[in-house]
């Protein structure tokens, strides 16, 4: 076995062992931390399928940034684990149906999978040797799909601005500072010096 | 014997070992310095003498911190989670160290030469807010838990901005790799030729970016000492503690090595006809740092809320502007071609 047999079974390990774990952590914030820990395997998976863009991408967006939100919420959740565990009798039947209908989806889907001739060939096309992949994924999305590619970001601003019309709300109750009003302001209308003698007071 | 270091697996190890140990043993010697000289810096500005007894002139003092805290006992507040608790100082040193990897000391002294490098740092230091994030959680304890909650507000937001100032600097040379960017900065007029001076207002957001993003006075918000004690750092003691410092400070060397890359080019001599080397990185290195310890020294700490109205409503804004007109700058090789040095691709 090479270097980088081993190395891919220890992420593979690592991604299984953090997934599991993600699912059977009794505190939400251990459950997170494994699941940053799948991240990071992934993205190692991906360094040695040789895509060390998508792998620095994965690490930057999911674990830099969705991941700390995640632990954000979750780190400020009171927790009553006894509370949750009361309800689990209750809960066990229905989880179990939905588990069993789940697992019955997957197995009609994946059992009479099937490979198109295309996507076997595709598949089987080789990463490009003579560019980086960095550049390699620019000629894509900016030559190639550069249209597809501008929508899926206007759908994105869309809903970025969904989500802050239907958070936003203006307090009239509170006080705010006014930065640009504050710089502009001129000191002479402001303050006004006097010499005051001592003793006698203004 | 060349041949067993670059065939054998077992060569290949010890060698990537030694170029290991050779970049983290000068940094930690060196960052024990930089530590003394942050202090004296810091002392000098305010008219006070600093650290001036162990050792000559207090050159050591450092060290006798260093054996201060290592013996030192650890304390775990009670109620702490245990494994996370210690676990987050790690975190917080060895991604700092790990990040080192990528960069280059002059032409090809590099431990790892990837493509990529300026993502991966961008990686690495996205990751270093966990270590303040789980040992601010970890503590079981009110400010460490207040201090970790703006860490994580303020890493986050910092990130963007340096993440779009870094994109006009890669659209600018046309690669992720630093080798790559300080061989664009090379040119006829020395020091003229360096990125400071196409992307001159970026490199000062950049150094303010960069302060934010590593908790550094003024913007060291979640270590706040009038208003959170010390933050997340509260409940540490001891070695943990040491670690959340070291980790602290390495973050900032690697700061400063990243502007020296990006915009004041790298082991490039300043002036035409001198010669290139390891000594003129080292040196942009300690001139940056000074700069650092100046602003820690001179400048009063921001309020929370005007952190993060600077960082989304000032920096955000005008680096983005900044990568569109430097795109179209780029594309149309105005300026003589200054924004347009591509060495791959283009």
């Amino acid at each position: 076995m090479t270097i980088a047999a081993y190395a891919f079974w220890l992420f593979s390990i690592c991604v299984i062992t953090g997934g599991f774990f993600t699912v059977i952590s009794r505190n939400p914030v251990h459950s997170v931390l494994w699941l940053i820990l799948a991240f990071l395997s992934s993205a190692g998976l991906f360094v040695l399928l040789g895509a060390e863009f998508v792998a620095m991408l994965l690490i930057i967006v999911y674990v830099g940034a969705v991941a700390v939100l995640f632990l954000f919420v979750v780190m400020m959740l009171d927790v009553d684990f006894a509370e949750l565990k009361a309800g689990m009798a209750q809960y066990l039947p229905l989880s179990l149906l939905i588990g069993a209908i789940l697992l019955m989806q997957l197995g009609m889907v994946f059992g009479p999978w099937e490979f198109s001739d295309t996507a076997q060939s595709l598949r089987a096309a080789p990463t490009p040797t003579d560019t980086h992949n960095t550049a390699a994924l620019g000629l894509i999305l900016y030559d190639q799909y550069f249209l597809l590619f501008q929508l899926s970001g206007l759908i994105l601003l869309v809903a970025m601005i969904g989500a802050i019309v239907l958070t936003l709300r203006h307090r009239k109750d509170v006080k705010r500072q006014n930065v640009l009003e504050q710089m502009w302001r001129d000191p002479a209308d402001a303050m006004e010096l006097k010499d005051v003698k001592p003793g006698q007071g203004l | 014997m060349t041949e067993f270091f670059t065939t054998t697996y077992l060569g290949i190890t010890l060698l990537t070992l030694g170029q290991v140990l050779a970049v983290v043993v000068p940094l930690l010697v060196a960052l024990a310095f930089l530590l003394y000289a942050d202090r004296k810096v810091w002392a000098a500005v305010q008219l006070r003498r600093g650290p001036n007894v162990v050792g000559a002139f207090g050159l050591l003092q450092s060290f006798a911190d260093f054996i201060k805290y290592a013996v030192k006992e650890i304390v775990y507040p009670a109620g702490s989670d245990k494994v996370v608790f210690l676990l987050a100082p790690m975190v917080s040193l060895v991604m700092a160290l790990i990040a080192w990897a990528v960069i280059p000391f002059n032409d090809g002294w590099v431990v790892s030469d990837i493509n990529v490098a300026i993502l991966y740092v961008m990686a690495v230091s996205s990751l270093e807010v966990y270590g303040v994030i789980m040992g601010g959680w970890a503590s079981n304890s009110k400010y460490p838990f207040l201090g970790s909650l703006r860490s994580a507000a303020q890493m986050i937001s910092y990130e963007v901005s340096l993440g779009l100032i870094i994109i006009g600097v890669i659209i600018t040379t046309g690669s992720m790799n630093f080798g790559d960017i300080v061989a664009a900065q090379d040119g006829n007029y020395g020091i003229f030729s360096w990125y400071w001076l196409p992307h001159f207002p970026m490199m000062f957001l950049f150094l303010i970016s960069a302060m934010a993003e590593t908790n550094r006075p003024p913007f060291d918000l979640p270590e706040a000492e009038s208003e959170l004690v010390a933050g997340y750092q509260v409940e540490y003691s001891s070695t943990p503690f040491l670690l959340f410092m070291i980790g602290e400070y390495v973050a900032i060397v690697l700061m400063c090595a990243l502007v020296s890359l990006l915009f004041l080019g790298g082991w490039l001599s300043p002036i035409p006809g001198l010669p290139d080397g390891i000594l003129w990185m080292l040196l942009k290195i300690c001139f940056v740092f000074f700069i650092f310890s100046m602003v820690k020294a001179i400048s009063p700490r921001y309020r929370y809320d005007q952190l993060m109205r600077i960082g989304w409503k000032v920096f955000l804004p005008m680096s983005l502007v900044w990568v569109v007109l430097v795109s179209f700058l780029a594309k149309f090789e105005l300026f003589g071609g200054a924004y347009a040095r591509w060495a791959i691709g283009g």
